[in-house]
């Protein structure tokens, strides 16, 4: 039991706004194919379990598991899905390795945004239906409601929330993947409509489509089979309590509490002098800020002034969303954690191309299933 | 009531009592819509029942033709490497008689599903249908079938242009 566990395979498929020419099923399928063969193995052979990370409600369709198999080469072979975000699926993949049971398993997670047609109408049915969902409310009100209280807490300016924007857009300028890269300028990010006020609508992650797949496997055979296995050091997830009116809204307790499960297993006392690059949850630019002062690497109304300063910038001293975020390469609902997890093992293998970041060996994801939830994950991988 | 209890203890409930409101409840209603991409092979499948054509799909690696297409043999998970017209005949797999509707009423003549397994795909790749134009009771498993097709211009490329499966001798 002592065994390490590791991300041997990493393959995506994506990401665009819009992807008519494939089925959600074909868009795993080209994910899960690259992810098998970076990492050496035949699905159909080698996996010995798989997991999916999906919400029926996007999916539109019912006990959604069911569908899952064929484009994964999972026929006849354990498979479930978790209604979570993809880190959870990674943590869910993590403990079956651990069981001993497993010693390769695959993880999949994917958005098909562009075929809901009516995603606010989908998103309201997460509202509470006695208690909030009679009130008829964009589900973007939460949002807005918890930059207000952050920024009223912390002290932390719109203008530095639009900064967010500003650096992960440019980041994802370099990521070929990400469909969202701009120049933009602080005050046309500010001059945008709102959404939800505070909440400005270019604060606000696009949706995307695209399949991520990452393969996980026990330290025997990720040491035989991959030249640059990526360990998983720690993860934790945590939950909150769900009631809109009783809420911690400032201060995200549920991803302190998450990555101080991470840190326990990962043997982390101080975040920022262990860890060298951060991807986090940025599905709205005010929650990078919020994420990084949860995370420990700053203390609250930091996180704005040092983003300000140039320090969470890809030649910063702690670089965050190099990928260009989900600001920059587009909300991918439950695979939102993948997409984290994927520009992290791909900066600690050294393959990131023109965003590459120097001498890196420790990074973090972290992930949020978005509004209205209060639940979120955080992993630790090295290499 | 059944055989044992005349009667059973309680209040009674009606759904007029629930629409005059006399029982407190909160009706609400899920916009859900999608628009699902078919993608390249549901899509091409698709296409072909718009032209009277069952496609399927053929892995020359496990040597079987699926239907309806897919682009990965789920066997033995590579591509599938060509698409195939089959024909439009084939033989009932299962089958079983529904007195119950889509929207739960009860019916006296049973609707007919029934697996086909297509002439040309591999032995146990068929299409999911209705059979027609036969008395319930003497569908069996074995029989002989042949799609009877909606007239061509009523065509949009759904499973719906194939309107039931009816028996053929032979």
């Amino acid at each position: 039991m002592s065994d390490r566990v590791a991300i041997i395979g990493v393959g995506w498929s994506g990401f665009r706004p819009i992807t008519p020419e494939f089925s959600y099923k074909e868009l795993m399928y080209e994910a899960a194919r690259r992810a098998y063969s970076d990492a050496g193995v035949d699905p159909r052979r080698d996996v010995e379990s798989f997991i999916t990370v999906a919400e029926d409600f996007h999916e539109g369709t019912s006990i959604f598991d069911e569908y899952t198999p064929d484009q994964l080469g999972a026929v006849l072979k354990p498979m479930h899905t978790i209604a979570g975000d993809g880190l959870h699926g990674l943590a869910t993949a993590y403990m079956l390795v651990k069981t001993g049971q497993f010693s390769i398993v695959a993880l999949e997670g994917h958005s098909k945004a562009s075929n809901m047609l009516t995603h606010a109408g989908i998103t309201a049915y997460a509202q509470d239906p006695v208690l909030n969902r009679p009130l008829r409310l964009n589900t973007h009100f939460v949002a807005g409601m918890e930059m207000n209280r952050y920024l009223y807490d912390t002290g932390t300016t719109p203008e530095q929330c639009a900064q967010v924007v500003v650096k992960n857009r440019r980041n994802a300028l370099d990521n070929p993947s990400a469909p969202y890269g701009a120049e933009l300028s602080l005050d046309e990010v500010l001059s945008g409509p709102h959404l939800s006020w505070p909440l400005g609508m270019r604060e606000t992650a696009e949706h995307v489509d695209g399949a991520i797949t990452l393969v996980i496997a026990n330290e025997e055979k990720a040491l035989a089979l991959s030249n640059y296995p990526i360990w998983i050091l720690g993860i934790g997830w945590s939950n909150d309590s769900p009631a809109l009116e009783n809420r911690d809204w400032s201060s995200a307790n549920y991803i302190k509490d998450a990555a101080r499960f991470a840190y326990r297993q990962a043997g982390i006392h101080h975040s920022y002098q262990a860890i060298d690059f951060a991807e986090v949850d940025d599905l709205y630019a005010y929650r990078e800020l919020q994420s990084l002062e949860a995370l420990g690497f700053f203390k609250p109304g930091e996180a704005g002034q040092v983003t300000e300063e140039g320090l969470t910038h890809r030649d910063g001293a702690f670089p965050v969303n190099v990928s260009g975020g989900s600001l920059g390469m587009g909300n991918l609902l439950d695979a939102n954690g993948l997409a984290r997890a994927l520009e992290v093992v791909l900066q600690l293998r050294g393959t990131a191309g023109p965003r590459q970041l120097d001498e890196v060996s420790i990074g973090l994801a972290q992930s949020w299933r978005g509004v209205p939830t209060a639940s979120g994950a955080v992993a630790i991988l090295g290499n | 009531m059944s055989d044992k209890i005349s009667n059973y203890p309680g209040t009674p409930l009606s759904e007029k009592e629930i629409r005059d409101g006399n029982v407190l409840s909160i009706h609400d209603q899920m916009p859900g819509d999608f628009s699902w991409d078919t993608g390249v092979a549901i899509g091409r499948y698709l296409a072909g029942l718009k032209e009277g054509v069952i496609l399927g799909s053929h892995c020359t690696h496990c040597r079987r033709t699926v239907v309806p297409p897919r682009n990965v043999c789920e066997w033995c998970f590579r591509p599938m490497d060509s698409f195939i017209p089959l024909r439009d005949t084939g033989t009932v797999n299962t089958f079983s008689l529904c007195y119950v509707t889509w929207d739960v009423q009860r019916i006296k003549e049973p609707e007919t599903p029934a697996v086909i397994e297509i002439d040309g795909a591999s032995p146990l790749h068929g299409i999911m249908h209705k059979l027609g134009e036969v008395d319930p009771q003497q569908i069996s498993i074995g029989m002989r079938v042949k799609a009877v097709w909606k007239p061509a211009a009523k065509r949009e490329g759904a499973i719906t242009d194939i309107l039931y499966f009816k028996p053929i001798q032979e």
